[in-house]
């Protein structure tokens, strides 16, 4: 960041004896509950799984083999591709991507509303917007369960006002699982773009618009590259933990079929007991957000330069 | 009276104060099974601090205690199979003969059990069934048959809630064709997996600690549960029945277990004694409405448990069968065979 002000420097001098140090603290706590874990990890997918839990400290590559071939029920048919696992991956990958362009199409409109107000009532607005987070994920999942079930309240006041004549499947459905993302996530879109639209200069807008410029065009050419960075922050916050999510699936979906944090946490301490499984199974999650990131890290640098 | 009642909070607060209290006791539990005020007695009259955490499944405190939680705790609650389980696996201490003074409480039906031959790592907690309960509400025809959940009438497909639980599907689906469970026999193995494939469209929920709440709200028109559980569904409301079918139930008992390296393993005793007194397990009955395994619990129960629908087999039913512990290669057709249920 080259946008060091006066007050600024006087604080980087202040600590310049010890900037090295600043981020000790994190890297202890990273590096402690985050790296060694991951490694942990990693070396336990290349396992040999012991029966009912456990590892043997065999090199196998049996856990990425299971996830990608099929070899019948019995496991002596020849191997084929796999689909079972790719598809429960697919079904995750497009549940995110739902709960990420839902959070993008009421979140974006929500922040620019916010961001346009007077700066004493913007503090009010974000508030109310944070204050349905102070209560538990989890009772919040189970509270919509109560609202769309077969005779709940949403269902009631549709049959009343004639809008339905039988009441609504609704629970237990892909579209519950999407709705329980979607809304578990919404301030994660929200707060990063706002904070890009608030420092957006509406100068640039009234310039276009003075210029004949159509609203259209305005959003589209000055507003909306402008604030691309807080959109694809809000983006990535929404999607990687929809992508991981099972509170939501087990709840609202009916835990029929596994998700991939589902599938991962069977192998851990559900019947399958199959850890080296289990830890393959996160290292390949772990690559796909990690591309993610890498694609954002590289549209980032791309920008500034 | 006063007095009394002043003492024994002194004495519930000295136990509940580790530095006054003659030792420990920690316990690894299932979730909502045990009465809090059970454990209070237990505290003040051996002068122990109780520490209590809790699991939801098995194979979730089977997990934790190999991934290294062995040695924390001094006693767990594992059903009949998982027992024999454990033991294989080594995680059980064996409690010497005579060790446990109330040894002899135990019913004899129970003193024997295929699962620990000789009751050398366990004693009997509670026992009851699992088959499923059907919402009279929905569907009045005739419920004695397994075919309720595996091939649902019209009424209830769609509307059925099974029980995230390998063990006891696979056993009541083995019930259900008329097949040993465990089996090894391919054919027999591929009609396991199409019979859960073509259910499972019928089906539409997974999940053990919502079985009662689906059947109350109304969810689920039908489900697979455990006896007492269903019980429990029926006094907060729902119109429901729970059935025995001609195919069979799964019967299961959980124990009390010895764990190996246990911390406190002489306060361990003493709480696997105090839970072989017929007034102690009596109040966890009482509390959890399925059975004890200790004679001379009948005068301290509660007169409705005797005479419940769900703890007592219609004539005619088929036979009650325990979760049967399969070999590796056997086990591991059947893990595939649940994988693919719900993938």
């Amino acid at each position: 960041m080259a946008a060091g002000t006066g007050s600024g420097k006087t604080i980087s001098a202040t600590f310049s004896p010890v900037r090295h140090w600043l981020l000790m603290p994190s890297w202890l706590v990273i590096g402690f509950f985050l790296l060694i874990p991951v490694v942990l990890m990693l070396i336990y997918s290349f396992l040999t799984k012991e029966f009912r839990g456990g590892v043997i400290w065999d090199f196998s590559l049996a856990a990425y083999d299971q996830f990608i071939f099929d070899r019948g029920l019995f496991g002596d048919d020849p191997p084929r591709i796999e689909w079972a696992y790719i598809s429960i991956f697919l079904r995750s990958i497009g549940q995110a991507m739902g709960a990420t362009v839902l959070c993008l199409l009421i979140g974006f409109p929500t922040a620019y509303f916010i961001a346009t107000r007077p700066a004493k009532t913007r503090a009010i607005w974000l508030f109310l917007v944070t204050i349905p987070y102070w209560v538990n994920l989890l009772i919040r999942t189970v509270s919509m369960k109560f609202l769309i079930r077969d005779n709940g309240p949403l269902n009631e006041a549709m049959l009343g006002l004639g809008l339905i004549d039988a009441p609504l499947q609704l629970i237990n459905t892909n579209f519950a699982v999407q709705l329980g993302l979607f809304y578990s996530y919404l301030p994660f879109m929200v707060l990063p773009i706002y904070a890009s639209v608030e420092r957006y200069n509406f100068a640039f807008s009234e310039a276009a618009a003075d210029l004949y410029a159509p609203k259209w065009t305005i959003l589209r050419r000055i507003v909306l590259p402008i604030v691309k960075p807080g959109i694809i922050a809000g983006c990535i916050l929404v999607f990687v933990p929809s992508l991981g999510a099972f509170l939501a699936p087990d709840l609202l979906g009916g835990a029929k079929t596994f998700m991939i944090g589902s599938l991962i946490e069977e192998q851990f301490k559900g019947n399958a007991g199959n850890w080296p499984f289990g830890a393959a199974a996160s290292m390949i999650l772990l690559s796909m957000v990690l591309i993610v990131l890498m694609f954002y890290a590289r549209a980032q640098s791309r920008d500034q330069t | 009276m006063k007095l009394r009642s002043i003492l024994g909070t002194t004495a519930l607060v000295l136990a509940a104060n580790a530095a006054n209290a003659d030792g420990k006791l920690s316990i690894y539990h299932w979730f909502e099974y045990i009465p809090q005020e059970l454990i209070e007695k237990f505290e003040t009259e051996h002068n122990v601090e109780v520490t209590m955490d809790t699991y939801d499944s098995n194979e979730a405190m089977l997990a934790s205690l190999k991934a290294g939680t062995l040695g924390s705790y001094d006693v767990a609650v594992p059903g009949d199979y998982m027992v024999q389980i454990m033991a294989n696996e080594g995680l059980l201490d064996t409690i010497a003969e005579g060790e446990l003074s109330n040894f002899g409480n135990i019913e004899s039906q129970w003193l024997d059990v295929a699962f620990d031959p000789g009751r050398k790592h366990s004693i009997p907690y509670q026992w009851g069934s699992t088959s499923f309960s059907v919402n009279r509400d929905m569907y009045a025809g005739d419920i004695n048959t397994t075919s309720i959940l595996f091939d649902p009438p019209a009424e209830l497909a769609g509307k059925i809630n099974m029980l995230d639980s390998q063990g006891e599907v696979m056993a009541l689906a083995s019930l259900h064709l008329g097949i040993p469970q465990c089996s090894n026999d391919r054919d027999q193995l591929k009609a396991l997996d199409a019979l859960l494939q073509t259910g499972k469209e019928k089906w539409a929920s997974f999940g053990s600690d919502i079985a009662k709440d689906v059947l109350v709200s109304g969810d689920a028109a039908a489900g697979m549960i455990y006896n007492g559980f269903s019980a429990k569904a029926r006094a907060e409301g729902a119109n429901i029945e729970y059935a025995y079918p001609d195919e069979g139930y799964v019967v299961w008992m959980d124990n009390v277990v010895l764990l190996k390296d246990a911390p406190n393993r002489a306060n361990a005793i003493l709480f696997m004694d105090f839970l072989l007194e017929p007034e102690n397990i009596a109040a966890v009955t009482n509390y959890a409405q399925y059975a004890a395994g200790v004679t001379g619990v009948s005068e301290f129960l509660d007169e409705a448990l005797a005479t419940m629908p769900e703890n007592n087999p219609r004539d005619g039913s088929g036979a009650g069968a325990f979760v049967a512990v399969c070999d590796q290669a056997t086990q591991e057709v059947y893990d595939q065979i649940w994988t693919r249920l719900r993938s």
